[in-house]
């Protein structure tokens, strides 16, 4: 256990609110100790995403067309590729099972958790997606759409990708198998997010699915830290 | 008798062994007739030809495919409140039958799709709905089989299938509105209508023959993954209760 885990699990409950802050606090401060880490999944965005005018070829016109469903693909991939971070180092060490203990509810330390890996995965991504856009020819308007879609969705990859982060903690083959339970579960938020952007390209209003992935997020918001709190205590027992 | 008197595994498997035949004798009658009324009895459809008789078998595929699942996710309830391993054991053993009859939909669907609409495959909202959801019963059977621990598997697995149920509904609707704002669905289902009876009697007796073809094999899958659990235990020593 390290001593910013010990920070949460010894201090005197205090309000809901202190171990929220609490929660994320630590797992900032930890993952900003390694930012090596963090810039990984930014610059396998970027490769990913530069890969595909190699492969389908340079038209302007194409490469405009598929360019939110690249963008949103790649985004996806990158938050996927940092999900066994979340709690394979807290559980290695014991740490999850102490933050288990902790006099906190445990969903509200998940929720933690979770803010924090939105706040060093998805946040990025969302606000480097906009230069990628330019990169394939989309206009100003359209990378607005296209970074307030990411905005909006990537928090309930963070949140799906924890339930299924937590599920195969330490499985054989987790991480592979975690993509496997996660994926299809993502194909709602990148269906409304790749489509709002498909929309603002067609000039049709895409408000509907802003709409949709904001009750997404809300539904996810009050309902995947207690799933994910249970799944964590299924690993552990 | 107590409710929960067939919760057991060691009062379930001797039931299980009573069921299983009354269930598959069933599903084998059913298909018989199902099939004569499917092959022999039903009409032509004038725009189809012949071809149209797979969904026969097709329909009931799917329809029981999302049903199992739907029957999966209640088990899973039951696990994870009434703490019942036979819960659990039922969705393993349901699992592979609703993976199969997910797969099998899709594989009648696009021998139909092809002198049909002229393809394979088309990603029509209800074809890719389908596919997540064979998807999804990879995952399941997937994480199951990876955790060693049995107890911990049970769990996971029941969880798992419960967060994915209500993903269901939302992942049927995004794919129905991505569909639809693309563009029309070129050809829907929806544009053939049963209008013979013995359509429709087919069509039901070839359902009832898959609900009660899966039931007769989850019973018989879950007693052998009764005894694979229970090896050792005294009443398994005794015959099992038969």
């Amino acid at each position: 256990m390290n001593s910013v885990a010990a920070g949460v699990i010894s201090q005197p409950v205090q309000s809901p609110e202190r171990g929220l802050w609490l929660a994320v606090m630590r797992d900032l401060r930890l993952g900003l100790r390694s930012r090596a880490e963090l810039l990984q999944a930014l610059v396998f965005l970027v490769i990913v995403v530069s890969l595909f005018p190699l492969a389908v070829g340079p038209e302007d016109a194409l490469l405009k067309r598929i360019a939110p469903g690249v963008v949103w693909v790649a985004a996806l991939l990158a938050v996927l590729l940092t999900l066994p971070r979340l709690f394979a180092a807290d559980h290695a060490d014991g740490t999850l099972e102490q933050l288990a203990l902790s006099p906190y509810p445990l969903a509200l330390i998940a929720a933690g958790k979770m803010i924090a890996h939105w706040l060093m995965s998805g946040l990025p991504v969302a606000l480097v997606s906009p230069l990628l856009g330019l990169q394939f020819g989309l206009d100003t308007h359209e990378l607005w759409v296209l970074g307030t879609s990411l905005m909006l969705g990537t928090p309930v990859l963070s949140m799906i990708g924890a339930i299924g982060a937590a599920l195969t903690l330490g499985v054989r083959g987790g991480s592979i198998l975690m993509a496997l339970l996660v994926l299809p579960l993502y194909v709602p938020v990148l269906i409304f997010g790749a489509g709002a952007v498909e929309q603002a390209m067609a000039s049709i209003d895409y408000s509907a699915n802003f709409s949709l992935l904001g009750a997404i997020l809300l539904l996810g918001s009050i309902s995947a830290p207690f799933a994910i709190a249970a799944a964590l205590r299924i690993s552990l027992d | 008798m107590s409710l929960f008197k067939y919760s057991s595994p060691a009062t379930f498997y001797p039931l299980a062994g009573k069921l299983w035949p009354w269930f598959a004798g069933l599903a084998g009658v059913l298909t018989l007739a199902g099939s004569y009324l499917a092959f022999f009895v039903a009409p032509t459809d004038f725009q189809q030809g012949d071809v149209y008789r797979i969904l026969y078998i097709h329909v009931p595929l799917a329809v029981m495919g999302m049903f199992i699942y739907l029957i999966m996710a209640g088990y899973g309830v039951m696990a994870l409140t009434l703490n019942t391993r036979l819960s659990s054991m039922m969705m393993e053993a349901l699992a592979p039958t609703g993976a199969l009859f997910t797969a099998l939909a899709l594989w009648t669907g696009s021998l139909w799709g092809r002198p049909t609409w002229g393809t394979y495959w088309v990603w029509d909202a209800r074809i890719t709905s389908t596919l997540l959801l064979l998807f999804l019963y990879v995952g399941y059977i997937a994480l199951t089989q990876a955790i060693d621990d049995k107890k911990r598997a049970d769990k996971a697995g029941a969880l798992l299938v419960i967060v994915s149920s209500i993903n269901v509904p939302i992942i049927y609707f995004s794919v129905k509105w991505w569909n639809t704002l693309h563009q029309g669905s070129s050809v829907s289902l929806a544009g053939n209508s049963i209008a013979s009876p013995a359509m429709r009697w087919a069509l039901l007796a070839m359902t009832f023959a898959c609900w009660m073809y899966s039931i007769a094999m989850a019973l018989v899958r879950v007693r052998a993954i009764i005894v694979e659990r229970e090896r050792g235990a005294a009443w398994l020593m005794k015959g099992g209760g038969e």
